[in-house]
């Protein structure tokens, strides 16, 4: 727990605060001292540890499977090159059950997709008090460490989703079949309008959906880690309280893999969606 | 909790990954999957047609042994049937053989046998002569008895 100090809202409050850098009330450029200073920082801000988490985990990413791609050989398999190529033949085979059109950037999206979040994801079943305790020996006051808990996060690797898709819309359908993808669907032409807005709010629902349901998971089950932190107060809520935590902890293994796997399905669903030139009905 | 820079940071960031993957990881993984891959089927199928190879051999050394073995087995019987003419061969040359020593042998013994005769004849009418001469009392004219004498003999 984070210190006796700290009122039970005080320390959620803590838990969900980012560490945000940004030009602070005085008009000087650092980090925020409170969640109120953090917020009032406005979209010129940004949170630290969301991209120092996210950038580490990918880098481990790129440098593991970085590794085992640079040693790939077709001769007998490392234990590196074999865990590697386990996941590959696995996104490999579901993009393939998906998407039907050639596209060489599918798949590679889909691997760094499912393994970059579920390392974010994984990050949430390290004990919530360890990171930021010891951030905070080192001075560092806010310190949330599991980066699909930030809506930036998330939301940002959905808009690029959504770019895209956008991309690859107009790329094989032309910027008119695009649109009347967009505008003679569901009902007859005469209908246009009320088409146009069904479909583009279906359209903008494809990222958001896509975002808010990875952070949606995660914060939930961080915040019910955190819940659960908050009971080591004395011995009984405490050892109720770890039971708790073990038993979430197992149950959220399953979240975290099943959601990563999610957003890199879902992205291919929505590019093959993209990629198809649609017949005339 | 604030929707922020961050946002476009992250974007930048998936991007780049996006694009490091593309790049760099996904092609040389899968092609030497699917290398492996195709070696495998290579492997297997080199497998396959070498234990086809094999089964080929096999049947082939089988009926090679088994004409091998009927062709020692004719090799023997004619063997053995040539050594049973020789051996037959063999006896009869014995018996012909034999049959012309004891031929031979009774040949001489006849010979033998008649000189015999005519020496103990010429004898005996010597003795015959002899004693005629004495008890006559006078020498016999040989050249007057001979014919009787050569009766006597040839009687002997």
């Amino acid at each position: 727990m984070a210190g006796q100090e700290l009122t039970s809202g005080e320390y959620i409050k803590h838990h969900l605060t980012n560490l945000t850098y940004g030009q602070l009330p005085d008009g000087s450029w650092g980090l925020a001292h409170s969640a109120e200073e953090a917020k009032e920082m406005g979209f010129w801000a940004i949170n630290v540890d969301s991209m120092g988490w996210s950038i580490g985990l990918g880098l481990v990413f790129c440098f593991f499977f970085g590794k085992a791609a640079k040693h790939a050989t077709a001769g007998v398999p490392g234990g590196l090159q074999n865990f590697v190529e386990m996941i590959i033949d696995f996104i490999d085979d579901t993009v393939s059950n998906i998407f039907n059109h050639t596209n060489s950037l599918i798949a590679p999206m889909a691997l760094t997709i499912f393994v970059w979040v579920f390392m974010m994801n994984l990050m949430d079943l390290i004990p919530i008090d360890v990171i930021p305790e010891f951030a905070k020996l080192l001075g560092v006051h806010y310190m949330k460490v599991v980066p699909s808990t930030d809506p930036n996060v998330t939301m940002g690797m959905a808009l690029c989703v959504f770019g895209l898709i956008l991309f690859y819309s107009i790329k094989c359908k032309g910027v008119g079949g695009f649109f009347a993808e967009l505008a003679f669907h569901p009902f007859p032409k005469f209908l246009m309008p009320f088409n146009l807005f069904l479909e583009t709010v279906n359209l903008i629902a494809k990222p958001i959906s896509l975002g808010l349901r990875l952070f949606g998971n995660m914060y939930a089950g961080e915040m019910i880690f955190i819940l659960l932190a908050i009971m080591y107060g004395g011995i009984v809520t405490g050892i109720v309280g770890g039971v708790l935590q073990w038993g979430w902890a197992m149950f959220h293994l399953i979240i975290v893999t099943l959601q990563a796997f999610i957003f890199a399905v879902l992205t291919v669903v929505y590019l093959a969606q993209a990629h198809d030139v649609e017949e005339e009905h | 909790m604030n929707i922020n820079i961050t946002l476009i940071a992250q974007m930048v960031t998936f991007a780049v990954f996006i694009w490091f993957c593309w790049k760099y990881i996904w092609p040389p993984i899968t092609e030497a999957m699917s290398e492996r891959q195709k070696a495998i089927a290579e492997g297997l199928a080199a497998a396959e047609r070498a234990e086809k190879d094999l089964e080929l051999a096999q049947s082939k050394a089988t009926d090679q042994m088994r004409e091998a073995k009927v062709e020692a087995q004719q090799h023997i019987d004619e063997a053995r049937e040539r050594a049973k003419q020789m051996v037959e061969a063999a006896k009869d040359d014995a018996r012909q053989e034999g049959e012309r020593l004891l031929e031979a042998a009774r040949a001489e013994i006849d010979q033998e046998m008649n000189r015999a005769k005519e020496t103990l004849r010429i004898e005996v009418a010597e003795l015959a002569l002899s004693g005629a001469e004495k008890v006559l009392g006078s020498s016999i004219d040989r050249s007057k008895h001979g014919v009787l004498l050569d009766e006597l003999a040839a009687e002997l």
